[in-house]
């Protein structure tokens, strides 16, 4: 079962991974960054399911942590603000 | 009993999670895409979290797997407004077929759709 999930996982990263390539503008790109963040949070939480390794959970929330923080700054970046702004 | 439960709300998390990634490459415009595939996808996360809490238990997995998905149910929405507004201000046009634009009215001074080409 857990190959299954995985794969479907995957193909999504690589839909995700598509849009990031082909994107019209940078805007494309930025969605296409938070969504494949989220997604990666699902896989390290799945993992840590099926291999039974309690720390990858911890990895998860910070990979959650981290991909709130990059989504924020991209933002502010379209918005043609500074960063310490 | 709780173990076949868990089983079916992942399985219709990564249900979600595919939903969102197809509706990221299908849609026309930033906004439609930006407003499926975040949806879908936190949806998506939510449930694969929530599955493993109802797998796990009180366990230190399940209860971290319960505070990343409140993590996620929390942020993920902030980041889709903030990507939102950031790129009405940089200037992504919208889909040719939409109606209004309220926001754009507003504060940039116009509506910002994007106008259909001229047809010979």
């Amino acid at each position: 079962m857990s190959s299954i999930i995985f794969s479907i996982l995957a193909i999504g990263g690589f839909l995700c991974l598509y849009r990031i390539y082909q994107g019209p503008s940078i805007s494309d790109r930025a969605v296409g960054v938070d969504i494949m963040g989220i997604l990666f949070v699902g896989i390290t939480a799945l993992s840590a399911l099926f291999y039974d390794l309690s720390y990858l959970m911890d990895l998860s929330i910070t990979l959650a942590m981290f991909s709130f923080i990059g989504t924020l700054a991209l933002a502010k970046y379209l918005e043609k603000r500074s960063l310490d702004d | 009993m709780i173990s076949p439960i868990g089983w079916i709300i992942i399985w219709i998390g990564v249900f979600f999670d595919i939903l969102g990634a197809v509706g990221l490459v299908r849609f026309p415009d930033v906004y439609n895409r930006l407003q499926a595939s975040t949806k879908c996808v936190t949806l998506g996360t939510f449930g694969i979290m929530i599955g493993i809490f109802l797998l796990k238990g009180f366990s230190p997995m399940g209860i971290k797997a319960l505070i990343c998905g409140g993590f996620l149910l929390l942020t993920s929405p902030v980041a889709a407004h903030a990507l939102m507004k950031g790129s009405l201000h940089f200037g992504t046009k919208m889909w040719k077929g939409s109606v209004v634009d309220k926001y754009g009215e507003d504060k940039l001074g116009g509506e910002q759709i994007e106008k259909p080409k001229e047809e010979k």
